[in-house]
């Protein structure tokens, strides 16, 4: 079970809701998923039509919700955001994104640490988007977020794990769960990050824009369950030369 | 007075280019087919599947600039109205009702009748309606844009029309839109005030040369991104349309040129959102939206009051895609797209 903040959860796959060709597609695939945490982008949400086919109205009951701060620039827009978010749907949980560059959409560390202090002390549960920086995500944990999400790539970009070697040192020295968010494009980058000993990763561009939106979400759930089980069960070593898994010699014994 | 020129102005000069590939893109006997199918993938990649809906709100048709392609220009015997700050926040609340959260405020060049004073009125009076708001209106040398934003305001839109300098001399003929420098620099001063987006763009059809317009204003919006990276830019490429002036485009713009024009614009700004007017006709919409397009106007009025009390005043230029803001919405998701009516939040 995947445990944040004293919380339990299933599924090791969380979605994202942006991208989709309609709500209706996005619910069909949140349900293939079989995710139980779902992000939505605050300045999305519409609530003067809730009710009556706002992305909330879309989203499967039972579904826990995450609301997101994306597209504040700032440590204080995001702060109000959270406020805002925590207002309209009773949840004090907030993905933290705070992503001053419109282009690249890269997390700001200093104004990510500063929201995030600021979150927690309000009450929050505060999940950070953030640079794959095994220091900052050292920094997020003092400060009481209760996960890390480091990025696997840029976001959108559905390159893979290009962050790979830094998220072995973030993954190995984590006292919380270190969620793998953005970047993976396909479900073996999914099951990749798991291998490595991610607790959990979020999928949205890659699941949203492909042909079959429902049936790449179940992929991405298999291959997150397989990636764990992997984790689970304990690589062999990686050898230089073959080792035979019968020696030719073992008559000899 | 003109002003001296601005930043982007001595990068143009430079000749240093950041964008010089759009020129083979660009280049007559292109395979069209081909460029539609990567700009495409480049869109979908980065925009997914969601197309974001706007207005234009007209508030004022009165002008002090001369323009010669332009219903509003000064000189022109047509009736002119500006709307009371009530008579705005009448029409905003009639375009919220038909789903629209962002708006762009849209008049003429008269710094008297359309003041610094009177945006920030209308700006704040909208603000508890809207969660998005954009203007389009003159360029301001003082501290307008910052207040502006201060109150609010997110989106700053001011077209060059032509890049061609001798081609803008000739069209605009008085008035403060006259000094090209002025007007090209604005941009830069809006972005250094703290504007979030900013819109830029290309009458074609004005001059003689499309496509030195375009690889301008890709260069223009390339440009902007490097130098202000907390900016998001938009670029527009309007076709000139009959209007109360009587202008005709001095080289017609294709279908197929135009469409040229946005799929490589696309290529080389993959992150720049793209922006069509309801100018155009329905099908080349249609087809736009699947190749390039990300933001669209829908159900359009250019007439100041035009939404609750249509043909008391002077139009800005003829609409041709005439489907209400429900149909094309519902053409949206019948193409397989999300209409995003909502993507911003208020936080002032």
């Amino acid at each position: 079970m995947l445990e944040i903040a004293g919380r339990s959860f299933s599924s090791r796959l969380l979605l994202g809701t942006g991208k989709f060709r309609s709500h209706q597609v996005m619910r069909d695939a949140l349900v293939a998923s079989g995710a139980d945490i779902v992000t939505v982008a605050l300045r999305r949400v519409d609530l003067t039509k809730a009710g009556e086919g706002d992305v909330l109205d879309f989203v499967p009951p039972g579904m826990t919700l995450l609301p997101n701060t994306s597209g504040a620039v700032d440590a204080d827009e995001a702060v109000r955001l959270a406020r805002l978010g925590r207002a309209a749907t009773g949840a004090d949980l907030v993905k933290l994104e705070v992503t001053p560059d419109p282009r690249t959409l890269a997390p700001d560390p200093i104004h990510t640490l500063r929201a995030a202090s600021q979150l927690v002390a309000e009450g929050f549960t505060v999940l950070p988007y953030c640079s794959a920086d095994p220091i900052l995500c050292r920094h997020l944990e003092e400060a009481g977020c209760a996960t890390v999400m480091p990025l696997g790539a840029w976001i959108g970009s559905n390159r893979g794990l290009r962050t790979r070697d830094a998220l072995e040192v973030i993954v190995s020295q984590a006292g919380v769960p270190v969620v793998v968010d953005a970047g993976l494009g396909v479900p073996s980058d999914a099951a990749e990050a798991m291998e490595i000993g991610a607790s959990a990763v979020l999928v949205n561009t890659a699941i949203a824009v492909a042909q079959d939106p429902v049936r790449m979400a179940r992929a991405f759930a298999l291959a997150t369950e397989a990636g764990r089980l992997g984790f689970l069960a304990g690589r062999g070593a990686v050898l230089e030369t073959a080792e035979a898994s019968s020696p030719l010699t073992g008559f000899l014994q | 007075m003109s002003q001296p020129p601005g930043r982007f102005a001595q990068h143009l000069a430079t000749e240093a280019w950041l964008v010089p590939e759009i020129d083979a893109l660009l280049a007559p006997g292109v395979d069209l087919e081909e460029l539609a199918q990567r700009a495409r993938e480049v869109t979908l990649q980065r925009f997914g599947r969601a197309v974001r809906l706007f207005a234009p709100l007209y508030v004022s048709n009165a002008c002090l600039s001369s323009c010669t392609y332009c219903g509003f220009s000064k000189g022109l015997d047509v009736a002119r109205k500006t709307l009371t700050v009530d008579e705005v926040v009448a029409e905003a609340r009639s375009l919220v009702q038909k789903g629209f959260r962002h708006l762009l405020l849209v008049s003429g060049e008269h710094r008297v009748e359309v003041s610094a004073d009177y945006l920030m009125a209308c700006v704040e009076a909208l603000r508890p309606v809207v969660p998005s708001l954009s203007i389009e209106t003159q360029t301001w040398s003082d501290d307008t844009y910052a207040r502006l934003v201060e109150a609010g305001l997110e989106g700053v839109v001011h077209y060059q029309e032509t890049y061609d300098r001798v081609r803008y001399g000739e069209v605009h003929t008085a008035g403060w839109k006259r000094d090209y420098d002025r007007r090209l620099a604005s941009t830069e001063r809006a972005a250094e005030a703290g504007v979030r987006r900013l819109g830029i763009g290309a009458l074609l059809g004005l001059s003689n040369d499309w496509r030195a317009d375009v690889r301008t204003v890709a260069e223009h919006a390339a440009w902007l991104q490097r130098t202000y990276w907390r900016t998001e830019v938009t670029v527009s490429l309007p076709r000139i349309k009959p209007s109360a002036s009587g202008f005709q485009p001095l080289v017609p713009v294709t279908d197929a040129e135009y469409v040229q024009a946005i799929a490589a614009l696309r290529v080389v700004a993959p992150e720049v959102g793209i922006v069509l007017s309801t100018r155009e006709p329905a099908a080349l919409r249609d087809g736009l939206v699947r190749i390039a397009v990300t933001t669209m106007s829908a159900g359009s009025s250019t007439e100041p009051g035009g939404y609750l009390a249509p043909g008391e005043a002077q139009e800005q230029f003829a609409i041709s895609d005439e489907r209400s803001p429900a149909e094309v919405a519902a053409m949206l998701e019948a193409a397989g797209y999300e209409p995003v009516w909502k993507d911003a939040f208020a936080l002032k």
